[in-house]
């Protein structure tokens, strides 16, 4: 009785006795979220248009915030840097097409996703032999000042988080919409061949598409980059990304975003009122078990096409 | 002309459905077995035998364990180290609280105990499947990690976290404990992963193999010829998670010795992934080059400046070597998809005519 108590009554009594502080729980964990649907959405921008698991998502992030900060402690300007930052991406995306993605076409996905894993370990050997294996600090100059609304403490590096990653997937939207590569992006993801057959080059579009989600692991990598310093670490929250995308769906774009915000707020909100009944630190795995949970009930994410075959 | 099966009649079903239908193949093994048995161990180092051969023998083990689901049924899993950490701390639990029990008799116990988790793991198998299934794996590995890291009872209460493994004799031996020789150990964990690799490999000759194929080769025509999906399935789950818990076993006791559960952390996952890959998917020969690729390259990698007298800071030879094993592993995918087994298949087919081709 007593556990009961503790597991369906206790919590709830906690977050409406102070309902302020429970607002403040779940703004952050929003926040959060929006962090991780960034580096969701480069994987599901890869996965529409090439159907490629894109597991280096994570390492690109950390490669594109090195070479920025690295760029920024030699000097050069913010502006400047940022320009330089994502012509490597370009680079490293013309490189990836070329020496890899192109003498892998038509292989099983699972051999597609090795080769992302080898890329992965290239790009974090590069990126650290180039640039050093220490903590940078990065500073872009987004305003980071705590202030207050009705009694909750916000961060404003946050709101901009939440901004930029707002006018992204709005830009990336009107991207995919109204210009002709987004169409032709469009037309890749939906059917290779039928695409081919009416003219799209596909070498092209998936270098924009690989270019695209480096330019997508940039603003990642300039978001965690400036809150939690740029690290080895940073590689590793494209494995927090994955229950986002299940949660999601692996093709949508608004499914990133919103699978981001629920899986942001339901760690933060499992870790603080239920995290110490079972020891805590459940933030680890919290999301995979809400993923796992999800998957048995809707297997084809929030916002996914209706792909998988029933087994 | 040397590795051919002219003249090898057989006159009789036991001989055509032999592990090893040619006489050469029989010799081969043979061979392999006495270098194994005999040689290694009367010359091999203390030092090659903990850092490269032990490490191999237990590898290939959880590579076996991780194609009979991958290669052999299709089901994806990077929850690997997850299923090794099982059997590692129920192997823990058991020889600490029966201490009369035979380590053999522990170390397949606990490989019953994963097995029983991969089941429950396994569950989702039957709604998703690819990718899905992959990252619905991922749960098991961190929840499993979490679960030994925050649970005192798993590792006895031990203040520092970490689980030891017991000293223990088997025929007059220590095999297990800081007393036993290298020597010892490594006749155990081969007798062991002989003994579970001659068992996969009869499995997958047999019907169970072969409802796991059809299941990976096509899961709708599978069912229709009368194989349950359900059964299929969890069984490669029960199965495989049943060897990578054994590995995980023999991880702590005959290798490591003392481990805390960071040693079962999702690059382990990755690193037995990358040998199921690299040595060939659906075979279990492909498991041991795999798990010997992968194993010996690092190493490799690390005494190499030196043999070639470059001398390079630690830190960036650290980085140089991620970035080798990262070009090295797109390099075979591109040139080999099908794995190194497939090499020796090549291989043997030219032996077939060599020397004299049509």
């Amino acid at each position: 009785m007593e556990v009961l108590n503790a597991i369906f009554v206790l919590p709830f009594v906690d977050m409406f006795s102070e309902p302020i502080f429970f607002a403040e729980v779940v703004v952050g964990g929003l926040l959060t979220g929006v962090m991780y649907s960034l580096v969701a959405l480069g994987f599901v921008l890869i996965f529409k248009a090439s159907g490629v698991f894109n597991f280096a998502q994570g390492a690109m992030v950390l490669f594109a915030a090195l070479t920025l900060v690295g760029l920024m402690e030699k000097g050069v300007p913010v502006w400047l840097a940022l320009i330089i930052a994502a012509g490597v991406m370009v680079i490293v995306a013309v490189i990836i097409e070329k020496l890899v993605l192109r003498p892998l076409v038509n292989q099983p996905d699972i051999i597609l996703f090795m080769a992302t894993i080898g890329i992965t370990f290239f790009l974090e050997g590069f990126g650290e032999t180039v640039w050093g294996s220490d903590i940078h600090r990065l500073d872009v100059g987004i305003p980071d000042a705590p202030f207050e609304i009705g009694g909750m403490l916000l961060n404003e590096f946050d709101i901009w988080a939440a901004a930029i990653g707002a006018a992204m997937v709005g830009g990336l939207a009107l991207f995919f919409r109204y210009t002709v590569i987004g169409r032709a992006l469009r037309a890749v993801a939906d059917d290779h061949q039928a695409a081919l057959s009416v003219g799209i080059p596909l070498k092209t579009i998936w270098i924009v598409v690989w270019s695209v989600a480096g330019f997508v692991g940039l603003v990642a990598g300039i978001m965690w980059g400036t809150k939690s310093g740029v690290q080895f670490s940073l590689s590793l929250i494209a494995l927090k990304a994955l229950p986002v995308l299940i949660l999601g769906g692996f093709t949508s774009i608004p499914g990133a975003i919103v699978g981001g915000l629920i899986i942001g707020v339901g760690e933060k909100v499992a870790e603080i009122y239920w995290g110490p009944l079972i020891g805590g630190a459940i933030e680890n795995w919290f999301a995979y078990m809400l993923a796992l949970v999800f998957l048995l009930f809707r297997p084809q994410g929030l916002f996914g096409e209706k792909i998988i075959e029933r087994v | 002309m040397l590795y051919r099966e002219s003249g090898q009649y057989k006159t009789n079903y036991a001989d055509d459905q032999a592990i090893f239908p040619l006489k050469q193949d029989r010799w081969l093994m043979a061979i392999a077995l006495v270098v194994a048995f005999v040689v290694i161990p009367l010359t091999s180092s203390e030092y090659m035998l903990q850092a490269v051969i032990i490490p191999f023998l237990i590898f290939a083990l959880a590579a076996i364990g991780l194609n009979l689901l991958a290669g052999y049924c299709g089901q994806i899993s990077l929850g690997t180290g997850g299923f090794m950490a099982v059997g590692a701390y129920a192997a823990y639990k058991l020889a600490t609280s029966f201490p009369d029990l035979n380590m053999i008799v522990v170390f397949l116990l606990s490989g019953v105990v994963a097995a029983f988790v991969g089941i429950m793991f396994g569950i989702p198998s039957l709604r998703i499947k690819g990718f899905y299934l992959a990252v619905a794996t991922l749960a098991a590995q961190f929840f499993l990690q979490w679960l030994f890291n925050k649970v005192a009872w798993f590792y006895n209460y031990n203040p520092s976290g970490t689980i030891t493994a017991p000293p223990r004799e088997m025929f007059g031996f220590m095999i297990t404990g800081p007393a036993a020789t290298a020597e010892a150990r490594y006749m155990i964990t081969l007798v062991v992963v002989v003994v579970l690799a001659l068992v996969a490999k009869n499995l997958t000759r047999g019907h169970i193999g072969r409802s796991w194929m059809a299941i990976r080769d096509m899961d709708i025509a599978a069912e229709i010829i009368g194989i349950r999906p359900l059964h299929a399935k969890l069984s490669a789950f029960a199965i495989s998670s049943f060897y990578c818990g054994v590995a995980g076993a023999l991880f702590v006791f005959t290798w490591l010795g003392s481990v805390e559960t960071e040693a079962f952390a999702i690059t382990v996952s990755f690193q037995v992934l990358f040998m199921v890959i690299i040595g060939g998917l659906g075979s279990i020969l492909g498991s041991f080059i795999g798990a010997a690729f992968i194993t010996a390259v690092p190493i490799l990698l690390t005494n190499a400046p030196q043999f070639f007298g470059f001398n390079m800071p630690i830190d960036l030879q650290k980085h140089f070597e991620v970035m080798i094993f990262g070009v090295l592993i797109i390099f075979f995918v591109i040139v080999e998809p099908h794995g190194l087994a497939r090499l020796w298949q090549i291989a043997k087919e030219k032996l077939r005519l060599w020397p004299f081709p049509y």
